[in-house]
């Protein structure tokens, strides 16, 4: 049993602040991905989960234990580091198993765990050879191994996978999935990736500016930001946010963007946005893929209009069309045969029922 | 070097040929240069030998000083049956040995607290440690001198005039330099290796002779190939501190036995350098590598 609790934790570094008092559970097993903008404090808060720094206010607790003062080595974790941080003296058997050796675990004992481990990440092979001689994707894989050997309480990554190419990075992301499967140990990772923190996690932790935003499973994070900034943060190409303000008209309620474009709200939930009829500083979000090319059959949620494409962006399996909205950019996604070319007038479709409306006074969706 | 050329070259082929030119006379220039040196820097040491290797009537001829016409190895057979050369060949040897423990022991673990184990004020002392290595030792001596005078007067304890007095002084000269290139060399480790090792269970200690001393094994020579040099070759301090013929080290005890008053022995006192220089010499020749890898680690990464 082994959850990670954080408890109102804050860490200074002098005076400026780098995180400011977070709460988080982390039960046993889950795999959890704090993820946020660089210096958003999420590698702070990792690194003192591990014990790599000190914290300024709050409680940690592993497994029910408050280890805010417990040295790194007794807290019973593993952590993989950006750069591998492999002793480069050693070859990967004693790399793998330099943790254990210290703790005088005996030496067949020892033998059997690194094999165990070396056949889970496939580096059966790689035991003799010195980090060196090895490739960065088997380089992280050894990094894993020396973390899986231990069998320790919670696995902590930071950022394992940015010094990788795009190609490689992907295919280790699965490797960690797979191996979490394996394992099952409670795993906190830090990633700026987003694309890495929706793949790989349980549950999604987004932080910005010390603080977290949002927590929840990667789709709740992706359907129902709680924030503009998770909003805009999950999601590639990120969420459309255009200014708007909100109408009362026979029937219900519309959301205008411009002088010429307005979209009607969806009636179940005009309750809920009547309050901000004279909210002044509202955002309209919708996401480029709820944006689409005209289609013969619409849902009813689905309004058309037109536009002006300024630029296309072809993908392959889709194309991204850009056009403006009272000088907002806004990004669809259409069917590479819809036909969009730069400068051409275009009929697009929006889904209504997938919009959001943020208040951009407080960030909060409404 | 010649990826380099090629890749640039290929990146824009017109040029190729001005590029292979002026990469060419370049390289004549380097030879012309390394070649001027080499004579320049080999002249003292060859004529060294050609003089050891001559009779003290052939060197009084004056014949042709590059050139032996009579070789005889009378003069390094003299000096390798002399009790006294060995003594100070022995005092010069065990010095330098104990020097270089003794600095290494002091250097290593003050580098490691100063490079690695953030503390209040280490950057200050990391500076001190290195302006120390500032002052230049001929300023330190008569100071050093009356120190030990007073040692004498308070303790009983005789330092002056005693051999081995110089392994106390000479890590003086020793411990800072070594220090600042340990220093230097420990901060190039990238920190997630101990952080890794702290977390896999390490204690300070253990971090520095499992990784930190394997790891800086280049930084470690160099040091060590320093504090022996230092103290093999040192000529003021044991002129200073050392008087009687059976307390003298090697470059000192070379000048002062065998020169006899206007009288210079010079076949033995060619002979006599030679040997001398030898031994740091065959440390180099072996460590050379090492050395060169520790006085540039940290110039790039990786």
């Amino acid at each position: 049993m082994a959850q990670v609790t954080l408890r109102k934790l804050v860490k200074h570094y002098d005076e400026t602040p780098a995180v400011r008092g977070i709460d988080l559970d982390i039960s046993d097993k889950e795999f959890v991905v704090l993820v946020g903008p660089s210096g958003c404090g999420k590698s702070t808060t990792l690194r003192m989960i591990a014990g790599l720094e000190d914290i300024t206010a709050g409680d940690i607790l592993i497994g029910g234990d408050v280890v805010n003062d417990v040295p790194p080595k007794d807290r019973d974790i593993a952590m993989v580091f950006q750069n591998y941080a492999l002793y480069p003296h050693m070859s990967v058997y004693e790399n793998m198993s330099f943790g254990l050796r210290l703790k005088k675990v005996p030496k067949d004992e020892i033998a059997r765990r690194v094999q165990a481990a070396a056949q889970i990440l496939d580096i059966s092979e790689l035991l003799d050879r010195k980090p060196k001689q090895l490739s960065g994707g088997q380089r992280q894989r050894v990094a894993m191994g020396r973390a899986i050997v231990r069998d320790p309480k919670v696995f902590l990554f930071d950022e394992p996978l940015s010094n990788l190419d795009a190609k490689l990075r992907v295919q280790m992301r699965t490797e960690i999935k797979k191996v979490h499967q394996k394992v099952r140990t409670t795993t906190v990772y830090v990633t700026h990736d987003q694309v890495e923190a929706m793949t790989l996690a349980d549950r999604v932790v987004v932080m910005n500016g010390g603080l977290i935003e949002q927590v929840g499973a990667p789709n709740d994070l992706y359907h129902t930001p709680a924030t503009k900034f998770v909003a805009g943060f999950i999601g590639s190409p990120a969420m459309n946010f255009m200014p708007c303000r909100l109408e009362e008209v026979a029937g219900g309620l519309r959301v205008r963007l411009s002088e010429a474009l307005a979209f009607p709200v969806p009636q179940e939930r005009a309750a809920r946005y009547r309050p901000q009829l004279k909210n002044e500083r509202l955002l309209f979000g919708l996401r480029p893929e709820h944006i689409i090319e005209q289609r013969p059959h619409l849902e009813p949620s689905q309004v058309p209009f037109e536009i002006e494409v300024e630029v296309t962006e072809p993908m392959g399996m889709e194309t991204l069309v850009y056009f403006l909205v009272s000088g907002s950019e806004v990004c669809a996604r259409v069917a590479p045969e819809a036909g969009a070319r730069d400068g051409a007038r275009m009929k697009l479709v929006a889904d209504l029922s997938k919009m959001h409306l943020i208040d951009d006074e407080s960030g909060r969706v409404l | 070097m010649s990826a380099t050329a090629q890749a640039i070259g290929s990146a824009a082929p017109a040029r190729r040929g001005s590029l292979q030119r002026s990469r060419r006379w370049a390289l004549i220039w380097s030879y012309v240069f390394l070649v001027l040196f080499a004579i320049f820097f080999l002249m003292p040491p060859v004529y060294m030998l050609i003089m050891g290797l001559k009779t003290s009537g052939e060197i009084a001829a004056m014949t042709n000083p590059w050139w032996v016409f009579h070789p005889t190895l009378e003069n390094f057979k003299a000096l390798l049956t002399s009790e006294q050369y060995l003594t100070f060949f022995r005092n010069s040897a065990v010095i330098a040995l104990a020097v270089v423990v003794i600095t290494m022991l002091i250097a290593v673990p003050a580098a490691f607290s100063l490079g690695r184990m953030r503390f209040w004020g280490s950057t200050t002392l990391a500076t001190g440690v290195f302006l120390t290595y500032l002052i230049p030792d001929s300023l330190l001596f008569i100071p050093l001198f009356k120190i030990m005078a007073w040692v004498h007067e308070h303790t009983g304890i005789a330092l002056l005039n005693k051999w081995w007095a110089l392994i106390i002084i000479y890590p003086t000269l020793t411990v800072p330099f070594c220090t600042w290139i340990m220093i230097g060399y420990f901060q190039s480790i990238p920190k997630e290796l101990d952080e890794a090792a702290l977390i896999d269970g390490a204690g300070y200690i253990q971090m520095l002779t499992k990784i930190f001393l394997p790891v800086a094994l280049p930084g470690i020579i160099a040091a060590t190939i320093f504090a022996f040099t230092v103290s093999w070759s040192e000529f003021l301090y044991p002129m200073a501190f050392t008087v009687s013929a059976d307390q003298l080290v090697l470059p000192v005890g070379i000048v002062t036995t065998l020169i006899k008053g206007d009288v210079y022995n010079w076949g033995q006192i060619m002979a006599a350098c030679l040997l001398g220089a030898a031994p740091p010499l065959i440390i180099y020749a072996f460590l050379m590598d090492y050395y060169i890898a520790g006085l540039t680690a940290g110039a790039t990464k990786g």
